[in-house]
């Protein structure tokens, strides 16, 4: 049996700093946003919870495969969620792995896709001040997301505008899962004001919009959920690309984050083919669908693609074009990628500082 | 030997309603026209789109419906031997099990009759109704003695993912009769057609098919119907096919991480999709470049996995270009028949009795499974 040799060249890699643009800071628990909410609000949080479009009152759909979907070496010794002690996370991932900035996207809580949109706008609010109260103001390398109450575009916008120019944040951050797909008019408001920020609007996997989360209905396990990250991010890309989005908002920029990006090649070549058969359906889409993403869509790289035989990964960075990925590692999560083991080849020292550090430093003005 | 063509898609049309009367018994016969009963065309291929019907295939009647034409269109410019029917009229629309079943069986004899009966060629899937899985397993064992019908038809997004245990009667009957279950392109649209909802234009239904396909595909392996039916074959009709690769990629590499949770997938997922599922050759979802199809070929690394398939009157390719002019000599060979042949028993049975339609009934030693030539 031949058995392919890793021929990964850690020592090279590990040296080199990198931007990590998916870390996850976590709230201690739902008191440390206390002192950002108003007394209305932290009743409601008491009296009634935290209402998603979701059955359970607490943790995700799919049980997880190990508490939180945490790395067990992430907790803090003093207690709190994993992600939720700055220190830890310096000297576990930060200054251990050369992190020069790293982009945090807050999962826990995000006040995003509450099923009470006031309450959705109060949280994001809270939560956004915590950010900056916690973390970014702690410590230089930390920029943060802006949680948004998108199901509401006005009020989405509203939350952006007051963040504009703030450089404690370097994007907008949606959840990928909506209530309908992400390129409706519904959610124009809120690419309308990343734009005029000068913001790009992250588009994180997860997030629970009351729909079923396949053309099927529901699956059974986390296994599939998570596999299935990839398909609801094609469709919310194919959503955005053909309402015309992109043409509408010609300066915005969407970062797809931890959805994967080896199916993005086979999608485009679908797209194209059919908007040659069909475009006139969709007249405000004026060139291959495949030409606008290139220019205007970037991905991560965590959860790192793993091909078969490792050289087919060459392959695809080609297809997608060095300059659309963004190195993450989506710590702490147990998925967990190291930049100095992540990446599955070798790749030449260019197209390392592009992936690795290059494109995110272009992409947020980050120095 | 040269093998003729076997095409694993075709699409004959019903004309209409009325076209079923002959077959539905008393009862929905004065129903459908007491009731003023619409059509049950499926908006997943809108009449005049140009994706459901290619120009050239549009005239002198409505595509797809009058056998002679689509044989010119479909069958004789290829020199195809075998063609399978895989009729999509919306019997899985309804949401009465009761109304699903009638007009299912109806369209099964009206395909039987109308279309296999007149030439040889033809043979078809049989249409069940997934209203009710128990009424569709009935309707598998009330066809399978006609060996022209050589598989199963489900649609590419129903009420629930496909590999859950509730349609496991379907699966249990089509391995009985050593049938392999195809799913196709569309819906019952039970749910929005994508995992965030209904999207707004038809070309995003029509694209999100292949996502549908995907979660298929983790949802019949994940759920252990490859475990449960070790016999039974799964073909992806108009699913596109290059999306595979990234896609097992993704899937092996959270079943390692997670597989505790599903403990009966003992084996990494492209080694059960190369076993056990194939895939028809249309559409091909892929840039001109030759090159790049040629390397995603590579990445599947199997040549046993595509069928051939025209997908008429559905708009893929124009001409007789079906065949990309890249593929390698010897894999268009295993894509226009031998691939087929190992898939369907019933159509290796028909060539190796001289491509004559079998009798009813006939149990042949077919019936020891697609699992034996692989």
């Amino acid at each position: 049996m031949n058995v392919a040799l890793l021929d990964r060249t850690t020592s090279q890699n590990a040296i080199q700093a990198v931007i990590d643009c998916d870390v996850h800071q976590a709230a201690r628990s739902i008191a440390d946003l206390r002192p950002h909410l108003s007394e209305r609000w932290w009743r409601h949080i008491e009296t009634y919870g935290l209402r998603r479009r979701l059955g359970p009152a607490l943790g995700p759909a799919y049980p997880k495969g190990q508490p939180g979907a945490m790395r067990r070496d992430a907790w803090p010794e003093g207690g709190g969620r994993a992600g939720s002690d700055l220190g830890l996370m310096q000297r576990q991932h930060l200054d251990a792995n050369h992190v020069a900035f790293a982009i945090l996207n807050p999962l826990t809580p995000t006040g995003e896709g509450m099923q009470n949109p006031e309450f959705s706008a109060a949280l994001c609010t809270a939560v956004n001040r915590w950010q900056v109260d916690a973390w970014t103001s702690r410590d230089a390398r930390l920029r943060a997301s802006i949680v948004v109450p998108y199901e509401d575009g006005p009020a989405a916008a509203a939350e952006i505008e007051r963040w504009a120019g703030d450089p404690n944040f370097a994007q907008v951050l949606l959840l990928s899962r909506t209530a309908e797909p992400l390129g409706q008019r519904r959610y124009w408001p809120i690419y309308e004001a990343a734009e005029r920020a000068g913001l790009p609007v992250g588009i994180h996997a997860f997030g629970y919009g009351g729909q079923p989360i396949t053309g099927s209905g529901w699956p059974s396990f986390y296994l599939e959920e998570m596999v299935g990250h990839a398909q609801c991010a094609a469709a919310l890309l194919t959503s955005l690309v053909m309402e015309g989005v992109f043409a509408r908002y010609p300066r915005l920029a969407v970062v797809l984050t931890e959805a994967g990006f080896a199916w993005i090649p086979s999608l485009l070549w679908r797209l194209d083919k059919l908007w040659q058969r069909m475009r006139d359906e969709v007249p405000d889409v004026a060139e291959p669908p495949s030409t606008t993403v290139r220019r205007q869509v970037w991905l991560t790289t965590q959860p790192m693609e793993e091909p078969e035989h490792r050289w087919h990964f060459r392959d695809i960075v080609e297809w997608i074009g060095t300059d659309r990925l963004l190195f993450a590692s989506d710590y702490p999560h147990w998925d967990f990628d190291d930049p100095a083991q992540a990446f599955p080849v070798a790749l030449s020292p260019e197209v390392r500082e592009s992936i690795a550090f290059a494109n995110a430093a272009r992409l947020y003005r980050l120095r | 030997m040269t093998l003729a063509p076997i095409d694993c898609d075709i699409h004959p049309v019903l004309p209409g309603l009325a076209s079923l009367a002959p077959y539905l018994d008393p009862h929905w016969r004065e129903q459908i026209v007491a009731r003023g009963l619409d059509e049950q065309e499926s908006i997943s291929y809108p009449k005049n789109a140009p994706l459901t019907a290619r120009a050239d295939f549009r005239a002198p009647s409505r595509a797809g419906t009058d056998p002679r034409h689509l044989a010119a269109e479909a069958l004789d410019p290829f020199g195809t031997g075998l063609a399978i029917c895989n009729c999509l009229y919306g019997v899985q629309l309804p949401f009465s099990e009761d109304l699903g079943a009638a007009l299912a069986s109806a369209l099964n004899d009206w395909i039987a009759r109308e279309w296999l009966d007149r030439d040889q060629r033809f043979r078809a899937s049989i249409v069940v109704p997934t209203q009710s899985p128990a009424r569709a397993a009935a309707e598998i064992a009330r066809l399978a003695p006609d060996r022209r019908f050589v598989q199963v038809l489900m649609l590419a997004n129903d009420s629930a993912p496909l590999g859950n245990r509730a349609w496991w009667p379907i699966y249990e009957e089509a391995s009985r009769h050593c049938l392999p279950v195809g799913i196709h392109a569309g819906s019952s649209y039970r749910h929005a057609v994508t995992g965030i909802g209904w999207p707004s234009y038809y070309i995003e239904d029509y694209a999100a098919q292949a996502q549908s396909f995907q979660s298929q595909l983790a949802s019949l392996i994940a759920e252990g119907v490859f475990a449960k039916f070790p016999d039974l074959v799964f073909v992806f009709i108009e699913s596109g096919w290059t999306w595979l690769p990234a896609f097992l990629w993704r899937f092996t590499k959270f079943w390692r991480g997670l597989r505790a949770e599903v403990p009966w997938v003992a084996a990494p997922p492209a080694e059960i999709v190369r076993a056990r599922v194939r895939f028809t050759l249309q559409p091909i979802d892929a840039p001109e470049d030759p090159a790049v199809l040629l390397r995603v070929l590579e990445h599947i690394g199997s040549d046993r996995l595509l069928l051939f398939s025209t997908d008429h009157p559905h708009w893929q390719f124009d001409g007789t270009a079906a065949i990309p002019a890249c593929f390698p000599e010897a894999l268009a060979q295993r894509v226009l028949a031998e691939n087929a042949l190992e898939t369907y028993p019933r159509l290796a049975a028909s060539v190796r009795g001289g491509n004559a339609p079998p009798p009813p009934g006939a149990d042949a030693a077919e019936e020891n499974g697609p699992g034996e030539t692989r």
